[in-house]
């Protein structure tokens, strides 16, 4: 993986805070330039593995040093725990959070209360949906084939919505977060 | 149905299942048995792959069959259960595909596991997902036996006691030698067979009617003698109120049921990621999507060609509206063409409810083995060992399975799954997805969520109207029926949901935030998926 520069980084050791530098101002892979990352994507966790694990030495703070330094050995279950209510506090996590939330809520609440307001209405108001739109075609089978095409919709969506706007940012802090637990932890995640 | 047909049928189905035992044996040559492999194939399945076995796994004979039978009986009705079926979907899709896949290794369990204290709540979610499994798995053995009765043998007691015997053996060598691995290309096999058989069957009707849909519907309306309320909602689940509550409950079963199906859920670790998890649902939503928009076809393809009448005078509840619109689309009984297309609709429908047998058997074991049994045992044991108590388990779960289909042989398919629907709905999706999205949650809530939704779910199944005091129940004579409704889903579903949150509330011990964190930032990311 070459795009090192950019990415989100969980510094340790680096200072006192061990901030997370927000991914702010650097906008979603564009659907434009899908093709690259498309192909950079395909397999990501595989991909990841093979590009090897030396990133961090580039960064000027040689990793395994830093927990090391900061922590005793019997500190390491912690450490491990510390690390994921870091990550949570990240502002990178809690972007790919909110973007996930902000797609699913509304997106839930829209198709449920479809399906719900379909059967209420098929079951409580038979007449309106008896009738006749074109031929022996009703409200009620336009109403069904229409579940059956806001499904697909809903679909198309949301795999969309995953693979341009959260697959990137998730990859990124997937490979930060197991390098960081993997260093804490003795390797056991 | 003649002695050509039940020849030309044994030998297909004879045929799918020797081609499944060499796919069983084949993938089970050098396999040493980790846990990894059992109950995963590997996790290397390719998404289209998976996702073609969990559309395997859906589809079941009672898809096939029974919603084509009941559009074909009952007009638009039967078609409400196609949309709930596929809607369903979208809350596996969005809610929870992609995170349990990242959280989990195994179970659902192991997502609930993880942020609780691990025992009670292993055990609580072990027990749901075996009684979800068990219910399910009995639907398919009945509908197995109806089957076999209704298309082979007549209806000779004798013959639908082997099918089930049958059915169940064959599915505990599937499971116990060839594990996740042989259950996934067994579904793959079933599910091409099945997509491919509804594919040509809708094909010839479409073909009788040169392709006008509308030309069909006015057939169907006019020899319903309906007219055209057979085209609209009502002939079945209209009437009175408690009609039409049924109806709503079992309607929200069925969109929140399949998200709690453990034998859905597990499938979602034989992929590497959770990108590939995803993957693999919009393509089982595709071809589920694809699948019942064809059983809409054949439903009233069947109430146009064949005729209601000449249905329900083959099977009261229609589940034979598709063999005999194959029949007749082949050229009628006399004919080649009608022997060979009922013959294969009959072998299909039967590869069907085996592959679906499998894929539950699997599920449940793997609840016995590595929630049950690991959560009770001692600690520390070997990994083979609970492999072997998974293999173990398939057998128990066979035989419970035979034994309830048998005495259960005269209960309704429809009902049952909708039963088991209502179930998973009610004890397993509340849990999951508290686990997943609610910071406070607690063991406790994760407790009472799982008994909370069970418990009410079965007990209003024991005091309806299937049970006793109407003339189409369980027990006619007696008369113990205190809830009007048929399917428990419209109370449990919620009372599971509040018994989450009320066991949350009250509990002593607050929520371990650095679990919810570690939870939170595994699902979303996939840092430490295995």
């Amino acid at each position: 993986m070459t795009s090192s520069n950019g990415r989100l980084r969980l510094r340790r050791g680096g200072g006192p805070e061990r901030t997370v530098e927000s991914r702010e101002g650097r906008a979603p892979a564009p659907a434009g330039t899908g093709v690259a990352g498309e192909a950079r994507f395909d397999d990501p966790w595989y991909d990841a593995l093979n590009s090897g694990w030396g990133e961090l030495d580039g960064t000027g703070a040689p990793a395994s040093v830093g927990p090391s330094a900061d922590r005793g050995v019997g500190d390491r279950a912690g450490g491990a725990a510390d690390i994921y209510l870091e990550v949570q506090r990240s502002a990178a996590f809690q972007e790919v959070r909110s973007r996930y939330r902000r797609f699913v809520v509304p997106g839930v609440a829209v198709f449920f209360t479809w399906y719900v307001g379909y059967v209420v209405m098929a079951t409580t108001a038979p007449g309106l949906m008896a009738r006749s739109v074109a031929g022996a075609v009703n409200v009620a089978m336009l109403a069904g084939l229409g579940q059956f095409l806001t499904t697909f919709l809903f679909t198309w969506a949301y795999a969309r919505h995953a693979r341009v706007r959260r697959d990137r940012a998730a990859l990124e802090l997937r490979w930060d977060t197991q390098e960081l637990t993997r260093v804490v932890g003795g390797g056991h995640r | 149905m003649t002695g050509d047909h039940q020849t030309l049928a044994l030998l297909l189905f004879s045929a799918f299942v020797a081609v499944t035992l060499g796919i069983t044996t084949w993938v089970s040559r050098n396999r040493h048995g980790s846990a990894e492999e059992f109950y995963a194939g590997g996790r290397l399945f390719s998404p289209m792959e998976n996702g073609f076995a969990i559309a395997g796994d859906y589809m079941s004979a009672a898809s096939f069959l029974g919603i084509s039978g009941l559009i074909a009986l009952h007009g638009y009705d039967g078609l409400l259960y196609s949309v709930g079926f596929l809607v369903a979907w979208l809350v596996v899709l969005y809610l929870v595909a992609e995170l349990v896949r990242n959280c989990g290794r195994f179970t659902l369990a192991d997502v609930v596991a993880a942020r609780m204290s691990e025992r009670p709540v292993r055990t609580a979610a072990g027990t749901s997902s075996v009684t979800v499994s068990v219910l399910y798995l009995v639907a398919q053995m009945v509908g197995a036996g109806a089957l076999v009765s209704l298309l082979l043998g007549g209806t000779s007691e004798s013959a639908r006691t082997w099918t089930i015997i049958g059915v169940g053996a064959l599915m505990v060598i599937y499971v116990s030698f060839g594990g996740m691995r042989a259950t996934t290309w067994i579904q793959i096999v079933k599910a091409i067979l099945l997509m491919g058989g509804a594919l040509a069957l809708t094909v010839l009707v479409l073909v009788r009617f040169q392709g006008d849909f509308d030309q069909m519907l006015r057939t169907a309306a006019q020899r319903s003698g309906h007219g055209n309320a057979f085209l609209a909602p009502g002939l079945r689940y209209g009437g009175d109120w408690t009609a039409r509550f049924d109806f709503i409950s079992l309607g929200l079963a069925l969109v929140l049921g399949t998200a709690g199906l453990p034998h859905i859920l597990s499938r979602f670790y034989t992929v590497p990621t959770a990108r590939a998890a995803r993957r693999s649902v919009v393509w089982s939503i595709g071809l589920i999507g694809g699948f019942y928009l064809m059983t809409i076809v054949l439903g009233f393809g069947a109430a146009a060609i064949v005729g209601p009448e000449a249905v329900r005078a083959s099977n009261a509840a229609g589940n034979t509206a598709v063999p005999l619109l194959a029949l007749d689309l082949g050229g009628g009984a006399d004919s080649t063409g009608g022997t060979v297309l009922f013959a294969l609709v009959a072998a299909i429908a039967f590869a069907t409810i085996l592959a679906v047998v499998a894929g539950i058997t699997l599920a449940s074991s793997a609840s016995v083995a590595h929630d049950l049994y690991a959560s009770l045992r001692r600690p520390r044991g070997k990994q083979w060992r609970e492999v072997t108590v998974a293999r173990v388990a398939a057998v128990g779960v066979g035989v419970v399975a035979i034994a309830i289909g048998l005495l259960a042989r005269d209960l309704n398919v429809a009902f049952l799954v909708g039963l088991a629907f209502a179930v998973a709905a009610s004890a397993n999706l509340p849990v999951l997805l508290y686990s997943l999205f609610w910071r406070r949650f607690t063991t406790r809530g994760a407790v009472w969520a799982v008994y909370g939704g069970l418990l009410p779910a079965v007990v209003l199944v024991l005091f309806s109207p299937v049970v006793s005091g109407s003339p189409g129940s369980l027990f006619p004579g007696t008369d113990f029926q205190y809830f009007p409704l048929e399917n428990p889903g419209l109370v449990s579903i919620p009372l599971g949901f509040l018994a989450g949150w009320l066991g949350t509330v009250t509990s002593a011990e607050r929520a371990d935030r650095a679990k919810h964190a570690e939870t939170e930032v595994r699902s979303l990311t996939g840092a430490g998926a295995v």
